[in-house]
């Protein structure tokens, strides 16, 4: 297993479409909900509890071997709200063709023929994982980490808020980061033997809502 | 470029020349420069200009609303389906440079829907002087600037004016509103570009177009000799 390529696949700079994507942070912030670090530090422990997750249990079974055609239909089934939906395949999509280029693999080429339009970004991200040669515990950590680091980053540029503060709010958020990996990563170990029933359902409906509002926005900075 | 077998289905990863079926794929064209400098202006009357000639399509890069590509259709300079708009996350030259993968997919969604197409025309979302293209995406970057904006601008370079294979300086019936100097503003590009082409051009006048139409033709037929 090596290190340094979970750092590749983290990394923010990673050319896989995150950036246009603020992960709910817009419409948080269009509805007075996250106004400086404070709040957006709620909403980042919200995000990460609930959305994150269940993304780093996808992320972690696919990782695993789990079917991914599988794991995509037990996404869908969390996330109730079409316009995440489309987000998360779009983002899916577009990892996908970075993580090829990246990491060229027959699973990951299986998965691009499977999902021509693209899977949910968790699952892929799983796949890419198992790729890069990376395991369960690497893809949970990348995709909990994605759930605060999206809303930070977006929130720098939807509020000018001072980054170091944004990161200083990702900083702290770290241990709880740890603890959802954990359980996440315990949850794909029980999907591995008992289905994906196991995966968490976790969710937050401000999130869900908040995404079907702003996808009606004539004008928007994100594309979710 | 090179013929690639290892895409049976699948669509492409990167820049590949050909398409998974094997089909060559559109030519790209980019299309960049500062906002309001006439970069929509170019693209509507490059597609009334080629529109009957070859297959084409146009993907908008809009900052933060879907203005240039809804311009486009309430111009009707193409149908509809042949138009898409990218949203950038208030980053337009990161989703052109950097992260190039929402393009992508844009591209080839349209050659899978619309296609066989011959060119598609990428338009970026207006940003400043330092902006480009990268080759993952097109094959070729047109960098529109226009008289207004100060005729120092090709004087101090950057990489769009640097290094774009066509600088286009538009607007050119307002220099005498604005002061611009055209033969110093062509001296100074010659200047930073060497042999790179310079067209200047009013889209005001009659078939204002012409030349940079002209100049897509060319990269057309050397793309598919
Ligand atoms: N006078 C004049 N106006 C132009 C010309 N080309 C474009 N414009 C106008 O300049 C404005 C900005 O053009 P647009 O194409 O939207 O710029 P973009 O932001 O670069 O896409 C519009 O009002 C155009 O009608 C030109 O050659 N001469
Ligand atoms: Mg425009």
């Amino acid at each position: 297993m090596s290190r340094a390529a979970l750092l590749v696949l983290a990394d923010g700079r990673f050319p896989a479409g995150g950036h246009a994507h603020s992960g709910g942070a817009e419409a948080a912030v269009k509805a007075g909900r996250v106004t400086g670090a404070g709040s957006l530090e709620d909403f980042c422990r919200g995000r990460l509890h609930t959305a994150g997750r269940v993304a780093a249990a996808l992320a972690a079974s696919a990782a695993l071997g789990v079917d991914p055609v599988s794991l995509d239909a037990a996404a869908d089934a969390r996330t109730p709200s079409p316009a995440l939906r489309v987000a998360a395949r779009k983002l899916g999509r577009q990892l996908l063709r970075a993580a090829r280029a990246v990491w060229p693999s027959g699973e990951l080429d299986a998965l691009a023929r499977a999902f021509p339009k693209g899977a949910h970004q968790p699952v892929v991200l799983g796949v890419a994982a198992r790729a890069a040669g990376l395991g369960p515990v690497d893809a949970a950590y990348c995709a909990v980490y994605e759930s605060v680091s999206g809303p930070a980053s977006a929130t720098v540029r939807l509020l000018s808020l001072d980054p170091f503060e944004a990161t200083a709010v990702l900083a702290r958020l770290a241990h709880e980061m740890d603890l959802v990996v954990d359980q996440a990563v315990e949850a794909a170990r029980e999907v591995v033997d008992n289905g994906v029933d196991a995966l968490p359902a976790s969710s937050s409906p401000l999130l869900e809502i908040g995404a079907e509002v702003h996808a009606a926005w004539a004008v928007r900075l994100f594309a979710s | 470029m090179h013929l690639d077998h290892s895409h049976d289905g699948p669509s492409a990863v990167s820049a590949d020349a050909r398409r998974p079926d094997g089909s060559r794929r559109a030519l790209r064209i980019g299309l960049g420069g500062p906002v309001g400098s006439g970069k929509t202006a170019t693209v509507a009357a490059l597609c009334r200009a080629l529109r009957d000639e070859l297959s084409l399509a146009v993907v908008t890069n809009d900052i933060y609303t879907r203005e240039d590509a809804e311009f486009l259709l309430r111009e009707a300079v193409l149908p509809p389906e042949r138009i898409t708009a990218v949203e950038t996350g208030a980053c337009p030259h990161t989703a052109i440079r950097d992260d190039i993968s929402a393009n992508l997919e844009a591209v080839e969604d349209l050659e899978d829907e619309v296609g066989p197409l011959q060119l598609i025309l990428v338009e970026s979302g207006g940003d400043n002087l330092t902006a480009t293209f990268s080759k993952g995406l097109v094959d070729a970057q047109i960098f529109v600037i226009d008289v207004a904006g100060g005729d120092d601008i090709p004087r101090k370079g950057g990489p769009g004016v640097t290094t774009a294979d066509l600088l286009v300086v538009n607007k050119t019936d307002l220099a005498p509103y604005v002061g611009s100097d055209l033969a110093r503003m062509a001296a100074d590009a010659k200047a930073q570009r060497a042999e790179l082409p310079v067209v200047f051009q009013s889209l005001r006048a009659e078939d204002g177009v012409r030349d940079v139409a002209d100049w897509v033709r060319a990269q057309l037929a050397a793309w598919s000799a």
